[in-house]
């Protein structure tokens, strides 16, 4: 664009471009407040590390979640409302097996594999941390994947295969229909009752440390979960199976045409999303202890707000996403009281929706 | 889009377009027929179990009380989605807005927390409009976007709604002495606006009907509050018929055709010089208020709100109705608020009721100890399991019925007649008695 034109463009600025100046300068002024408060020490160090690094976490999860949706999402081109209750499968199925597997002879069969719907199979007497059964853990992880993928295949058989070309509201309806099924499938064998099932997370306190300690449940969440988002990019970038599903996100007709068989790589595409959201499900449990039935879909909404706001279709959208949306719900904290941190986080998909109505990184159009 | 997927092939269920009978005639035949068949069948098989007339006719009451409201969320959805194509799941937000506003306006000056003490219909006249304007709010950003951002948009919004409500920061807020709020989890108190009921019934003239009306309840074995309840029921179906009516004039009104050419293709309705951000600005705003209308008339009728009352899955409600019924139909939507009312919604308890009442059924706690028990041939306890979890096999029941309506029949019931968009009825040619050729 030459000198004029740019000229023009400043004197005759459109709303839309002034809404976005707002929202700039909005955000230059939280961060100035914010180095005005670290320096004044009005915000102690600690604290802002402590946000940071719960934002990082935080991410993390929604990331793993966000990856699986937004895969489904360009590929078969409809928002899964059902993919919330894939992670609350995963969550479940996988502890149901580490239950099973660690707490042999704690406590009997029917409570362990109700995840102590009873009250007889306490975390803590079962000793359910990764440490005293690592084990029972990794094996749970890797049931949960199981599972999920396993489930995931069968909606897809089931449901989603007789609505190939549907359109994606009548699909979008259809995956509500398929979360509440789920939901209350998984209600109706473990009952509704939230409870802790895991033990008090392990710490790991080296003199060499400068932060006191780590978490280990904590530090297996962020280790796994990066293990697995650096592999799912490796293989969208490396393997035939990752061209074939870029090339289907891009345009499913021309991928067809050259040969890409479809079915396969929708396959695939509910295999990776699903085993992602069952480990996410996973390890979310780990990390919180925590496990109801409505685990994943309270999350849902957070990870569509990560998949919109980098543009759906985009994988690494999502990831950026899923970091704004992660941090935003814990930085705004230090502006806002603890319990609209998800609200700060949806005002803000809202916002950059209106100024850049495709998201961050474009991302494809679904019909 | 199950919306417009009848546009073309022009099939009309229920034999019900027949040109000696206009279509409103069988329709009402057809509700009327559903809503009779419906209660002589529930009333015998409460009085053939023993139910007391008094609980059969709660019972009854609660059915038509949540039909109505269904229906009201239904048809104002429609409007929305049916019509417009905007797929607004924000449903239980806009609810929110209303209910609460109305809340504010109406409470006590002392209660806890505050309100302004003024008469209900000036709550439910705010909350409305509060709720129509907070729709022209959502829609200026929302209906920049996409289809299926603008869904999420919407329940973004919806969820920024309760989660506000529930906040400590809104919850307790001082003005000139008095706390105004939210009361945050616990809800803000008010009084029900269902409190007309009685309050009409005490007015002189109409004092000496009220009093007929109790008697005969008493005869029949009825309390009065089942008295008032039935009355506030017909309440709400003259509500419904009027958000019909409105419906109807808004479907054959110019505005109407535009609504329904954005449905169709926005592109080429904006091409022949309509309007459509204009149209769609304005048909947000309306059903957002009668969204909002709708929740006073629900949610109102208790005397307390909560955020509970506004979860999310509250708007799936109305979608599971809307689509039983047929998304496009204003006769489907309040079909299909009914079949949902009283099949899935408060069926399931009434014959958990009876099974409980008649059969002397065990309740295991958890689905091992049910299961156990097949195994020494007694089927017993697991069934007495599942009627203790109806409540969490209802939902499964509506999401694969969900499913199946979306692959067997996205149309619904009704959704799949055609609607004449011209004033005057093109399809019906004239007959070729006199042929000048």
């Amino acid at each position: 664009m030459n000198a004029d034109g740019l000229a023009a463009r400043f004197e005759n600025p459109t709303a839309e471009e002034l809404f976005g100046l707002a929202l700039l300068l909005g955000v230059a002024v939280l961060c100035l407040d914010l180095v005005r408060r670290v320096a004044t020490g009005e915000l102690a160090a600690a604290r802002l590390l402590g946000l940071i690094w719960n934002g990082l976490v935080d991410s993390l999860y929604i990331a793993l979640a966000a990856v699986g949706l937004s895969m489904t999402y360009s590929i078969l081109r409809f928002a899964n409302f059902a993919h919330g209750d894939l992670l609350t499968t995963g969550a479940f199925s996988g502890w149901t097996v580490a239950y099973l597997i660690g707490g042999i002879g704690a406590a009997d069969l029917g409570s362990r594999l109700l995840l102590d719907a009873d009250g007889g199979a306490q975390a803590g007497d079962l000793g359910m941390d990764v440490l005293a059964s690592p084990l029972a853990i990794v094996l749970g992880l890797i049931a949960a994947a199981v599972v999920t993928i396993a489930v995931s295949l069968a909606i897809d058989r089931l449901v989603y295969k007789r609505l190939r070309d549907a359109d994606g509201i009548t699909l979008l309806i259809a995956s509500v229909g398929i979360a509440l099924a789920l939901r209350y499938l998984i209600a109706f064998v473990y009952t509704q009752e939230a409870r802790g099932i895991v033990a008090a997370a392990p710490m790991w306190e080296p003199a060499w440390l400068p932060i006191g300690a780590i978490n280990l449940h904590e530090a297996t969440l962020v280790g796994s979960g990066l293990t697995l988002i650096v592999g799912v990019h490796l293989m969208l970038q490396y393997t035939k199976l990752g061209t074939s599903m870029r090339a289907m996100s891009d345009n499913r007709d021309l991928a067809q045409v050259t040969g890409i068989s479809t079915e396969r790589v929708i396959t695939a595409t509910w295999a990776i999303g699903g085993g992602l959201a069952g480990v996410a499900g996973y390890l979310i449990v780990l990390d919180q202890s925590q496990i109801t039935i409505n685990l994943g879909w309270f999350l849902l909404l957070l990870v569509f707000s990560a998949v919109i706001l980098g543009g759906i279709g985009s994988i690494y959208g999502a990831l950026a996403g899923s970091l704004i949306i992660g941090t935003t719900i814990n930085i705004s904290l230090i502006w806002i009281p603890a319990d609209l941190g998800n609200v700060a986080a949806f005002t803000l998909m809202i916002l950059v929706l209106v100024l850049k109505p495709d998201g961050l990184f474009g991302g494809v159009a679904t019909t | 889009m199950s919306a417009n997927a009848g546009a073309d092939d022009g099939e009309t269920p229920n034999g019900g377009d027949s040109p000696e009978q206009p279509r409103w005639r069988s329709d009402l035949q057809t509700l009327v027929g559903l809503l009779v068949a419906t209660y002589v069948g529930f009333g015998l098989l409460g009085l053939f179990t023993g139910v007391r007339p008094n609980s059969i006719a709660g019972f009854l009451q609660t059915v038509t009380f949540f039909a109505g409201v269904f229906a009201l969320l239904t048809l104002a959805v429609n409007l929305h989605w049916g019509y417009t194509g905007l797929f607004n799941i924000g449903v239980a937000g806009f609810m929110g807005v209303g209910v609460y506003t109305m809340a504010v306006l109406t409470a006590a000056p002392t209660a806890s927390p505050a309100g302004f003490g003024l008469p209900t219909f000036v709550g439910v006249i705010g909350g409305t409009i509060a709720a129509g304007l907070v729709g022209v709010v959502i829609a200026l950003p929302a209906l920049r976007v996409r289809a299926d951002y603008f869904a999420i948009i919407t329940l973004g919004f919806s969820e920024i709604v309760r989660l506000g409500v529930t906040s400590g920061a809104l919850r307790q807020i001082e003005l000139g002495g008095r706390v105004y709020g939210t009361g945050g989890g616990g809800g803000i108190g008010y009084q029900p606006v269902s409190s007309v009921v009685p309050w009409a019934l005490e007015l002189p003239g109409v004092s000496a009907v009220g009093d007929g009306l109790y008697a005969a309840a008493a005869f029949l074995g009825l309390s009065a509050s089942i008295v008032d309840r039935v009355l506030y029921a017909l309440v709400i179906i003259g509500f419904v018929l009027l958000f019909y009516l409105l419906l109807e004039r808004i479907a054959h009104s110019p505005f109407g055709r535009v609504l329904k050419a954005i449905r169709e293709d926005e592109t080429a309705a904006r091409s022949l010089g309509k309007n459509t951000r204009r149209a769609k600005l304005t048909v947000f705003a309306l059903g957002a208020a009668l969204m909002g209308l709708a929740g006073i008339l629900w949610i109102g009728s208790r005397s307390l709100a909560t955020p509970s009352s506004f979860v999310p899955v509250v708007t799936f409600y109305i979608f599971v109705a809307l689509i039983i019924g047929g998304s496009g139909s204003n006769t489907g939507s309040v079909v299909g608020a009914f079949v949902f009312a009283a099949f899935l919604w408060e069926g399931p308890r009434f014959v958990r009721t009876i099974l409980r009442r008649s059969l002397d059924l065990a309740s295991p706690p958890t689905v091992v100890d049910a299961v156990g028990h097949l195994a020494a041939l007694n089927p017993l306890p697991l069934f007495g399991y599942v009627v203790d979890s109806l409540d969490v096999l209802r939902w499964v029941a509506i999401g694969v019925l969900l499913v199946v309506l979306m692959v067997r029949r996205p149309e619904g019931l009704y959704g799949a007649r055609t609607d004449i968009a011209a004033a005057t009825d093109l399809s019906v040619r004239p007959t070729r008695g006199d042929d000048d050729e």
